[in-house]
């Protein structure tokens, strides 16, 4: 089978022509991309609650040989978009695809990864199509009552959550935290079609080209990456004392962070700053050292599993937070820290 | 080169979370009492690549932002670092607007506004934080975008955008007009000179309701939103903290040390 234009000539976009649900799903160094396949299942457990179908969409020349692998993970179709243009993350490319599919299946719900490619695609198809977009969300559930998607997100740098829903606007549109939901089981013996997306992209449609591709060369250990970050706040006083955070993170085999202050008063990069307007970290183990605590910082941090607070004010918002803490001058504590692990760790 | 920037003001996100009140009825955040909103982190990084881009090329810059007649402060503060220009869109219709309404008044703020070879915006708020808004109001002026930008450079019609992924960076060429969201590593923005500042602060900066932009009202109408907050929670955190002490400084370090050492 493939695809036609009878849905889009069906009628107009009202609500009742809207079904099942569409992942759009990623591709990454030829497989299919981890977040993809725990949307898959994500989609699976939706359609099933509507009794609708579920698809997946796949994009690049090299997309159908992972169609039987979606089917395998749960999808009932898989979209099959093969144009090399598609190879490679291109938001106009990607957009003119996923939107006219959208127009053709009209899905009542569409799942994307919130990742580099499902943060700028999903407003875009937002804007296209018209339908309600929840953006980053850590929770999506259909109400039992009135069949709504309603899909839950951090709002206030995760100081707060919010729920919300689309009454009428279709597709109801979600980006979903990776690792949010468990990946799919794979099941081989899972029967689904697939469907080849009929139409090239359409070269002059895309506008903004990709003249380079640039992988950044990390030095040291990733702030991102790493399993241990040590940060330092406006209470650190100074760009020199910073040394002292580094020596403490080179010991635990960890990366330096610093708040938004000690970021604006030029004490370190701003490229490690953690928090809201800054990166996001999750490490095993969290060092605050000398920072408050501000809603924006805790937006980074609070996906660590143990933080560590060492202030000298022993009513600092981060002890609110934090699983250990320390209240003294941390010019007293960090060289002294840094000394005994060192110890430990040669014993 | 005549950019637009589109501002936001927000509750200040540097504020100690025990001052941050939602009301789950109405579904909103309550203003701290003596806390003023701030301009939207990225925002005022979006000013910066305009004000950049400016002394580069000339041209000029004019500033939006839809919320509050408060909003004028963040005009000014744009007008203080480099703007030319500022409106304030304030109307009760535009009150709680989802992202799909706020790009719509923003988009018929543009048209109002009429030439224009590039839009900016920040990557998202630093409030309700969905970075949508640029990307749905590029679809509606029928521009291409640029999300996530850290470099922007000018040329003849194009512009080199350097754009951040997980893993690096894109470079893209973007033909003129364009909306271009931006990010912090833009950049750290300009503090106003003193004589800006006080040109600012004296600056009238008008205001435009609904019909001023020529805002269909049916497109305003809540009943006919793109989505509905149902409900808001602050999320509940049960964390003991475990104070280490010690006789000494270095006894209460040495003690964490060997709290810590367990865990890694």
């Amino acid at each position: 089978m493939t695809l036609g234009l009878s849905g889009y000539s069906d009628g107009g976009q009202t609500m009742d022509n809207h079904k099942g649900v569409l992942v759009c799903g990623e591709i990454a160094d030829g497989k299919l991309a981890p977040v993809t396949i725990e949307l898959i299942g994500l989609g699976r457990k939706l359609a099933d609650e509507l009794g609708e179908q579920s698809s997946v969409l796949l994009m690049g020349s090299k997309a159908g040989g992972l169609a039987q692998e979606a089917i395998a993970y749960g999808a009932d179709n898989v979209y099959v978009a093969e144009d090399s243009l598609l190879d490679h993350y291109n938001s106009d490319a990607y957009t003119q695809i996923a939107a006219n599919l959208c127009q053709q299946v009209l899905p009542s719900i569409m799942l994307l990864g919130h990742t580099d490619i499902g943060m700028d695609l999903a407003p875009r198809l937002n804007g296209r199509l018209g339908g309600g977009l929840a953006m980053d969300c850590i929770a999506l559930a259909i109400d039992p009552a009135t069949k709504l998607l309603a899909s839950t997100r951090p709002v206030f740098g995760g100081n707060a959550h919010a729920t919300m829903v689309s009454k009428s606007a279709r597709p109801q549109m979600a980006t979903i935290r990776p690792k949010t939901v468990p990946p799919a089981a794979c099941d081989a013996s899972r029967q689904g079609q697939v469907i080849p997306v009929e139409g090239k992209v359409d070269p002059a449609a895309i506008k903004v080209k990709v003249v380079e591709r640039i992988k950044e060369q990390a030095e040291g250990v990733k702030l991102e990456d790493a399993e241990v970050v040590v940060s330092g706040g406006r209470g650190i006083g100074g760009a020199q004392n910073f040394a002292m955070l580094r020596d403490l993170a080179s010991v635990l085999g960890g990366a330096v962070g610093a708040s938004r202050p000690a970021c604006d008063e030029g004490w370190v990069p701003a490229r490690l700053q953690v928090g809201q307007s800054g990166k996001s970290v999750s490490p095993k183990l969290y060092i605050a050292v000398g920072l408050s605590g501000a809603m924006a910082h805790l937006a980074g941090c609070l996906g660590s599993q143990v933080i560590v607070a060492i202030n000298k004010d022993k009513d600092a918002n981060i002890f609110s937070v934090a699983h250990f803490g320390v209240v003294a001058d941390y010019k007293q504590i960090l060289p002294a820290l840094t000394a005994k692990l060192k110890e430990l760790k040669s014993a | 080169m005549n950019t637009i920037v589109c501002v936001k003001q927000v509750l200040d996100p540097e504020i100690p979370p025990a001052k941050f009140k939602i009301d789950p009825e109405t579904k909103q955040v309550i203003p701290p009492p003596g806390v003023p909103p701030v301009i939207s982190v990225y925002d005022e990084r979006a000013i910066e690549a305009a004000c950049r881009l400016k002394d580069k090329h000339k041209g000029k810059i004019t500033a939006i932002s839809m919320g509050t007649e408060k909003a004028a402060d963040v005009i000014k503060h744009a007008i203080a670092m480099g703007a030319d220009d500022g409106f304030v869109l304030q109307d009760a219709a535009f009150e709680n607007l989802d992202s799909f309404g706020t790009a719509y008044v923003l988009g018929k703020a543009i048209q109002k506004i009429g030439e224009y070879d590039l839009v900016l915006c920040g990557r998202q708020a630093a409030d309700w934080g969905a970075g949508e808004v640029g990307s749905i109001l590029a679809e509606i002026l029928g521009i291409p975008v640029v999300t996530f930008a850290c470099d922007i450079q000018g040329a003849d019609k194009t512009l080199r955008v350097k754009r951040l992924v997980s893993d690096g960076f894109e470079v893209l060429e973007a033909p003129m007009p364009c909306l271009i969201t931006v990010s912090s590593e833009i950049g750290l923005p300009r503090l106003p000179a003193g004589p800006r500042l006080m040109m600012a602060r004296k600056k009238v900066i008008p205001v435009w309701k609904a019909q001023d932009i020529g805002a269909e009202p049916a497109k305003l109408d809540k009943a006919n939103a793109h989505t509905e907050v149902t409900a808001l929670s602050v999320p509940t955190r049960k964390t003991e903290c475990e104070i280490i002490a010690g006789a000494t400084p270095e006894e209460a370090a040495a003690n964490l040390a060997m709290k810590l050492s367990k865990l890694i």
